[in-house]
């Protein structure tokens, strides 16, 4: 089988804004070029891509530890006060019978942000082994964590208009609570890790294995 | 325009792909991997701007209008779109304030308005000023706007309030659910070509 012919492979960059092709001498370290059209900086791959992307997904696997055991919002009423965690959130719509609201909800807020590290974390491994099954497998899954990261934000969104809503004084309060930073910390950075993984490097670890 | 007998690099897996003439509403894709790599949409540049200007209306509506309103025992508490996000800030929480901000009215207001500013020049045939530096703005910010996640919360937490409270929507959520619509719109009939071949123009 043929090597693909790639843009690396000719010396040539496709802007990463305006998609045009550039012809660039060999990545030097010092060198630097711009997109002549559009002026964004040139490069071959993400700049440090598997790097960055562990430090990112590092950084957000140990936060989201304190995002599901820390309360992200308190509701305070006639003296009692109630926290809630996102899986007792869940546990209550269910224990509400509202199976289909909780089961979106789980998946949403726990089981995305969960999968979706397991996922960049697999997608960068397969990279590090120079593993060349499944190219195009692995191509889609990196577009589905692209895609799936933001519906986390839910639970975040629930806890902000809950705290509108909610504002009277002894008789009913909802309060935000610090559970609640951990968990936009976590969709955030994972947002960050999708974005600077480079899926051009699956394909890459394929072209050395061939004649 | 296209520049047929031209290359294009596939921005997921890096294969150089011949560029073919593509008819109206069609997609070039990756030979590889099936990435689109081109999306002919007809008459971008009207139907951006028709949809973007509607954007701008119901986004203004969706703002200034009452959003939810909450009645319970007797109470009834009004609020807006901003209402959540200046009580997160009052309490304390910063970045959370800051965060839902800039996904549920930040982002999209930025695009509105940008996009207004670099097509409304063009559609007038002249080149806005800085248009590739606000074009590339305009992408990065994009992923940045999730008001339909924002929608979904607003069913998440009425449901949630259900049983103890009665909660009227207003005009603004009427209003914000036709905006994620036509910003949807918007953003898929874009040809970014559009924009990039008048920058090129300048060279």
């Amino acid at each position: 089988m043929t090597a693909a012919v790639t843009g690396i492979s000719r010396s040539l960059v496709s802007c990463h804004d305006c998609s045009l092709l550039v012809h660039t001498a060999p990545d030097d370290a010092r060198h630097q070029s711009a997109c002549p059209r559009c002026h964004a900086p040139l490069h071959a791959r993400k700049t440090q891509s598997l790097s960055r992307t562990w430090a990112l997904l590092i950084a957000a696997a140990v936060l989201y530890v304190p995002a599901n055991l820390l309360p992200i919002m308190r509701v305070t009423s006639l003296g009692a006060a109630q926290s809630d965690t996102i899986m007792s959130g869940v546990i209550y719509l269910v224990v509400h019978g509202m199976w289909p609201l909780a089961l979106v909800i789980f998946i949403a807020s726990v089981a995305v942000p969960f999968i979706k590290m397991c996922v960049l974390g697999y997608l960068l491994i397969s990279v590090q082994v120079r593993s060349t099954r499944r190219l195009l497998d692995r191509t889609r899954l990196y577009r589905l964590t692209e895609l799936v990261g933001r519906w986390s934000m839910i639970d975040i969104y629930v806890v902000t208009i809950l705290v509108a809503l909610v504002q009277l004084g002894a008789l009913a309060t909802i309060e935000a609570r610090p559970g609640a930073v951990y968990f936009g910390a976590v969709v955030v950075l994972t947002m960050f890790a999708a974005e600077s993984f480079d899926p051009r490097l699956i394909w890459d670890a394929s072209e050395g294995g061939n004649e | 325009m296209v520049h047929p007998g031209g290359l294009l690099a596939c921005h997921d897996c890096d294969l150089l792909n011949r560029e073919v003439e593509v008819p109206a509403g069609g997609a070039l894709r990756c030979a590889r991997c099936g990435s689109v790599l081109y999306r002919h949409k007809r008459d971008s540049l009207d139907r951006t701007l028709a949809l973007t200007l509607a954007a701008l209306v119901l986004f203004v509506v969706a703002n200034l209008f009452p959003f939810l309103a909450f009645e319970m025992s007797g109470n009834l508490t009004q609020t807006t779109l901003i209402t959540g996000i200046d009580q997160l800030w009052d309490q304390g929480w910063y970045l959370m304030s800051g965060l839902v901000f800039l996904t549920a009215i930040g982002a999209p207001a930025l695009q509105i308005t940008l996009l207004l500013y670099l097509l409304v020049p063009l559609k007038l045939g002249r080149t806005p000023w800085e248009l590739a530096r606000i074009f590339r703005f305009i992408n990065r910010i994009q992923p940045w706007s999730m008001m339909e996640i924002f929608l979904i919360g607003i069913l998440v937490s009425l449901v949630k309030l259900a049983d103890m409270a009665n909660i009227v929507p207003g005009l603004a959520v009427w209003s914000f659910g036709a905006l994620i619509v036509v910003m949807a719109g918007a953003v898929a009939v874009l040809d970014p070509r559009v924009l990039w071949d008048r920058v090129g123009a300048f060279e």
